[in-house]
C-alpha cells in the first residue's frame, strides 16, 4: 500500500474544520484522480500527505511509514508534491539547481546528484533546458520542470495539484503523455474531468471534507447526478464514450 | 537618491560602509529570529516587491514626479529588521546588477535609505500606535512615519555631506534645501505608505507587522494553516529596542553635526539667492537655490576638522556595534 | 513571458573577462572604485589613465562603447546636481560667460563627474560581463553572509514575476481609464502597491512550502562553487594595480 489515509480530520486553528474523516487507500502503481469542488478540502488533504499540516485526528501512512514530526524528511522524499503554480516550485536560479535542490537536501552529492538531475529532466523531456533560468521557459515547460524537481527525489507517490491548469492544448497533451509514461504512483487533484478520465483509471470525489465517491473514473464521470450533487460538470459537448464497458 | 561614487571622500565612504555592515548584521540576526527558516524566501520576495514599488512614479507637482523609497513602508509591513535587510539587498542588487548607485557609496546608501529610514519610521510609528492602539492610528502613524523618515534621511545625508562631502557647499544650505524638498517628497511617500498599509490591513491584517497585537489571532489562507503558529505578539516586540538604540546613536550623531553647521549660517539661503538673482534658476534643483559667496572659511578648516572627527566617531560606533554583534554571536553558538 | 529582463545588464559572451571567476572581478572593481575615489581631483592624468584602463577592459570584453553610454543614464540626476555645484558653491568666484561661478565649486563638480562616471562605467562592465547567478556565487565566495546571498538570489529569481504582476495591474488600471495626473491619484497607485505586497508575501509563503516539501531544513545546499587560481587573480588584479600605479606616478 503506497498511501493510506485513515479517518483523517483536521480543523484550522480558528476552528474552521476542513476534513471530517477522510479514508482512502492507494496501491502501488495506481493513478488516481481526486475530484471535488472548490473548498472541498482538496488542498488541505494534500498538505497532510507530506506533513506540512499535521492530522488533528486519524493517520496518514506513506509506504507503511506514518507521517509525523520525527520522520518528515523521509516522508517528504517519498511524497512528491507538484504545486499548481510552477513559479512557486521553481525558486532556484537555474533549472539544474532547482532539480538538484530536493536530492541535495537528502544528502546526495557529486556524480550521483548529476545523474539524478539529468535523469529526471530526461523523463520530462526538458534536458535541453538544464542550464536555463526557469523564468525564461514557457509556462508548459516550467510545469514539466516542476514535475522533474519532484521526480529527482524518487518519490513513492507523485501528487499533482491541478496539473492541467493554464496550459495550452499542446502543452496539456505533452504533459499528459509524460505523465502516462511515468512509472510512478500518481494522485492528481483536479477539476479537469476529461484530463482525469484520460490519465487516471480511478477517481475519488472529495466533498465537504469526506470522500463521497470512489470508483473507476469512467463510471464516476458517467453518473451525472453524482457529479451535479458535488458541483462537478463535464465540459460542454463532452460525453463519456460508451465503448469498453 | 542613489549616491554615486565621488560624492563623498573615501574615508567617509568607508566609515559609512562599516556602519552599514554592522547595521545589516544586527538586522540579519534579528530577522532570522523572527522568520527563522522563512527568512530567505520571505525577505527575497519583499525585496523584489520594494524594487518594483520604487518604479511606481507619482506626479508631485508641476511636471516633476517622485517615486516611493519604500523604507518606511517596509518597516511597517514586515518589521524594521527585515526592512533593513530588504532595502540593503535592493541597493546591493541595484549597485552590482544595474550599476545604479556607486559601489563605494553603497555603505552610505544603505545607512541612509535602509537603517536611518527604517529606524526613524519605526520609532515614530511605534510612538503613535502606542498612544492610540487602533486601526486609525496605524494608518495615521504610517503616514507620519513615512513623512518624517524621508526628510530625516535627507538631513542625515546633509550631515554626512558636512563631514565628508566633496563639494564646497554650505552645509546649512544643503541641510535646509535637502530637508525642505524632502518634506514635499515625504508627503507623497507618507500618503502612498498610509494607503498601502491600510489596503493591506483591510485584506490581510495579519501581514502588517506594525499591527501585531492589535488584531485577533488570524488564520491565514487555508493552504497555509501551518503559518498560524506565528501568533500575534504583544505590541512591544522586544528586539526593537537595541535596534532603536543603535540606530538612534547613529542618527543623533549625524543630526548633531548637521545642526552645528546649519546654525553657522541661518539666513544664508534667502540673502544670497536675492543677491545673486538666480533664485528661480537654482530652485529647480534638488538643493533649492542659494550660493554663499563669502563664506569660504566655513567650508574650509572647521569642516575639515569636524570631518576627521566625524569619520573617527562614525567608525568607532560602527566597529563597536560590529564587536558587540560578534560577541553575542559567539555566545549563542 | 520574455519581457521583464529589459534592464538586465548582462551581455553573454566568451571573452577573457567573461571567463574570470566572479569573485576576482568583484574585488577588482571594488578596489578600482576605491582608488578612483581616493584620487585627488587635480590629477587629470590619472583620471585619463583610468578611463583608458576601462576602455581596455571593455575592448577585451567586447562590450561596445554605445552600450556603456546608453546604460550611463542612471547617472543623470547626479550630473544635473554636479552642474549646479559651481553656481551654489562657496569660495572664490570667477565669471564665465557672465555667470558667476565658484572656483571650488567647479573643482567639486569635475571631481564628482569624473569619479561618478568612472565608477558607473566600471560597474556597467562588471554587470555586463558577469552572469547574475555567478555574481551571487562570487559574493558568497567573498564571505558575504549566506543569508544575504540567499535573499538576493530569491529577489532576482522573483523580480520578473513581481514586475509582471505590477505590469498587469497597470494595464488593468489604464484599461479602465486611469491616468496618474497628480497626487490625488496616488491613493489608487497605493492600493495597487498594497495588492502587490499581499501577492508577493503570499508567494513567499508558498515558495517556503515548496521548499519544505523538498526537504528544506533551513540551509541551502551548496553544489556549485567557482574557484579561482593565482593566474586569474593576477589578471583581475591588473585593473586596480594599474590604477594605483597611475595614481602614484601622476
Amino acid at each position: 500500500m503506497t498511501l493510506e489515509v485513515r479517518d483523517l480530520a483536521y480543523a484550522y486553528p480558528d476552528g474552521t474544520q476542513a476534513l471530517f474523516g477522510v479514508d482512502l487507500r492507494i496501491s502501488r502503481g495506481e493513478r488516481v484522480a481526486l475530484l471535488g469542488p472548490n473548498g472541498a478540502g482538496k488542498t488541505t488533504l494534500v498538505m497532510h500527505l507530506n506533513g506540512i499540516l499535521t492530522a488533528g485526528h486519524g493517520t496518514v501512512r506513506v509506504a507503511g511509514l506514518q507521517v509525523g514530526k520525527e520522520n518528515l524528511q523521509e516522508i517528504r522524499r517519498r511524497v512528491g508534491l507538484v504545486f499548481q503554480d510552477p513559479d512557486d516550485q521553481l525558486f532556484m536560479p537555474t533549472v539544474r539547481e532547482d532539480v538538484a535542490f530536493g536530492p541535495a537536501n537528502m544528502g546526495v552529492r557529486g556524480a550521483e546528484l548529476d545523474h539524478k538531475v539529468t535523469d529526471a529532466l530526461t523523463r520530462v523531456g526538458m534536458l535541453d533546458a538544464i542550464d536555463r533560468p526557469p523564468h525564461h521557459l514557457s509556462f508548459g515547460q516550467r510545469r514539466r520542470v516542476a514535475v522533474a524537481t519532484v521526480l529527482a527525489m524518487d518519490p513513492e507517490i507523485l501528487v499533482l495539484d491541478e496539473p492541467s491548469s493554464n496550459l495550452d492544448p499542446a502543452s496539456r497533451r505533452e504533459l499528459a503523455q509524460i505523465l502516462k509514461n511515468l512509472d510512478v504512483t500518481v494522485l492528481m487533484v483536479t477539476h479537469d474531468l476529461p484530463y482525469a478520465l484520460e490519465l487516471c483509471e480511478r477517481a475519488l470525489i472529495l466533498s465537504d471534507g469526506v470522500i463521497a465517491a470512489d470508483g473507476p473514473t469512467r463510471d464516476i464521470l458517467a453518473n451525472e447526478s453524482l457529479l451535479t450533487a458535488h458541483r462537478l460538470e463535464l465540459p460542454y459537448g463532452f460525453a463519456i464514450p460508451s465503448t469498453g464497458t | 537618491m542613489h549616491v554615486p561614487d565621488g560624492f563623498f571622500t573615501a574615508s567617509v565612504s568607508i566609515g559609512a560602509a562599516v556602519v552599514a555592515a554592522a547595521g545589516v548584521s544586527v538586522a540579519l540576526r534579528n530577522a532570522k529570529q523572527e522568520l527563522d527558516d522563512r527568512t530567505a524566501p520571505m525577505a527575497g520576495l519583499v525585496a523584489a516587491f520594494i524594487f518594483a514599488v520604487q518604479m511606481l512614479n507619482f506626479p508631485v507637482a508641476a511636471g516633476t514626479s517622485g517615486h516611493l523609497l519604500g523604507g518606511a513602508l517596509a518597516a511597517i509591513l514586515v518589521g524594521p529588521y527585515t526592512a533593513v535587510l530588504c532595502v540593503a539587498v535592493v541597493l546591493l542588487v541595484q549597485g552590482f546588477f544595474f550599476a545604479d548607485g556607486g559601489l563605494t557609496a553603497l555603505g552610505i546608501n544603505i545607512t541612509l535609505m535602509g537603517i536611518v529610514t527604517a529606524a526613524v519610521a519605526w520609532g515614530v510609528f511605534r510612538l503613535i500606535v502606542r498612544v492610540a492602539p487602533n486601526r486609525t492610528a496605524i494608518v495615521a502613524g504610517s503616514f507620519v512615519a513615512a513623512l518624517v523618515s524621508v526628510p530625516v534621511a535627507a538631513l542625515a545625508f546633509a550631515a554626512l555631506f558636512a563631514i565628508g562631502g566633496t563639494a564646497p557647499i554650505d552645509a546649512g544650505a544643503v541641510a535646509a534645501a535637502m530637508g525642505g524638498t524632502h518634506v514635499l517628497i515625504g508627503i507623497g511617500e507618507g500618503l502612498i505608505t498610509a494607503v498601502t498599509v491600510s489596503s493591506v490591513l483591510a485584506v490581510r491584517p495579519d501581514l502588517v507587522y506594525g499591527a501585531r497585537g492589535l488584531t485577533k489571532p488570524l488564520v491565514l489562507r487555508t493552504a497555509d494553516g501551518e503559518r498560524v503558529v506565528e501568533a500575534p505578539r504583544g505590541p512591544e516586540a522586544k528586539p526593537i529596542r537595541p535596534f532603536l538604540v543603535g540606530a538612534g546613536i547613529v542618527s543623533l550623531l549625524l543630526a548633531g553635526v548637521v545642526s552645528f553647521f546649519a546654525s553657522s549660517s541661518p539666513d544664508g539661503l534667502e540673502r544670497v539667492a536675492e543677491d545673486k538673482g538666480f533664485l528661480g534658476q537654482a530652485s529647480d534643483h534638488l538643493f533649492g537655490g542659494s550660493a554663499l559667496a563669502d563664506y569660504g572659511d566655513v567650508g574650509g578648516i572647521p569642516v575639515g576638522v569636524a570631518g576627521v572627527l566625524g569619520v573617527l566617531i562614525t567608525l568607532a560606533v560602527g566597529l563597536g556595534i560590529a564587536y558587540l554583534v560578534r560577541r553575542k554571536r559567539k555566545v549563542t553558538t | 513571458m520574455g519581457a521583464g529582463h529589459h534592464h538586465q545588464l548582462y551581455r553573454p559572451g566568451d571573452t577573457l573577462v567573461h571567463r574570470l571567476p566572479p569573485q576576482c572581478k568583484l574585488l577588482a572593481v571594488a578596489a578600482f572604485a576605491i582608488v578612483v575615489v581616493a584620487t585627488p581631483r587635480e590629477r587629470f592624468l590619472a583620471f585619463g589613465g583610468y578611463l583608458l584602463l576601462l576602455a581596455a577592459v571593455a575592448a577585451v570584453a567586447r562590450v561596445s562603447p554605445g552600450f556603456v553610454l546608453r546604460r550611463m543614464v542612471v547617472e543623470l540626476p547626479f550630473v544635473l546636481f554636479a552642474f549646479a555645484i559651481p553656481v551654489i558653491g562657496l569660495g572664490e568666484r570667477i565669471s564665465i560667460w557672465g555667470v558667476s561661478l565658484s572656483v571650488d565649486g567647479l573643482w567639486a563638480s569635475w571631481n564628482i563627474l569624473a569619479k561618478a562616471t568612472l565608477g558607473v562605467i566600471a560597474s556597467i562592465l562588471l554587470a555586463a560581463t558577469t552572469e547574475p547567478r555567478s555574481m551571487l556565487l562570487g559574493a558568497q565566495r567573498l564571505r558575504m553572509p549566506q543569508l544575504l546571498v540567499q535573499i538576493a538570489t530569491f529577489m532576482l529569481r522573483y523580480l520578473d514575476v513581481v514586475l509582471d504582476a505590477m505590469r498587469r495591474m497597470k494595464v488593468a488600471r489604464e484599461s479602465r481609464g486611469f491616468q496618474a495626473r497628480d497626487l490625488r491619484q496616488a491613493p489608487i497607485l497605493a492600493k495597487s502597491a498594497g495588492a502587490l505586497f499581499i501577492r508577493s508575501y503570499e508567494r513567499g509563503e508558498r515558495v517556503h512550502l515548496a521548499m519544505l516539501s523538498r526537504g528544506y531544513t533551513g540551509t541551502m545546499p551548496v553544489y556549485r562553487d567557482i574557484s579561482a587560481d593565482v593566474r586569474q587573480w593576477l589578471f583581475a588584479g591588473a585593473l586596480p594595480v594599474a590604477a594605483a600605479a597611475l595614481l602614484f606616478i601622476s
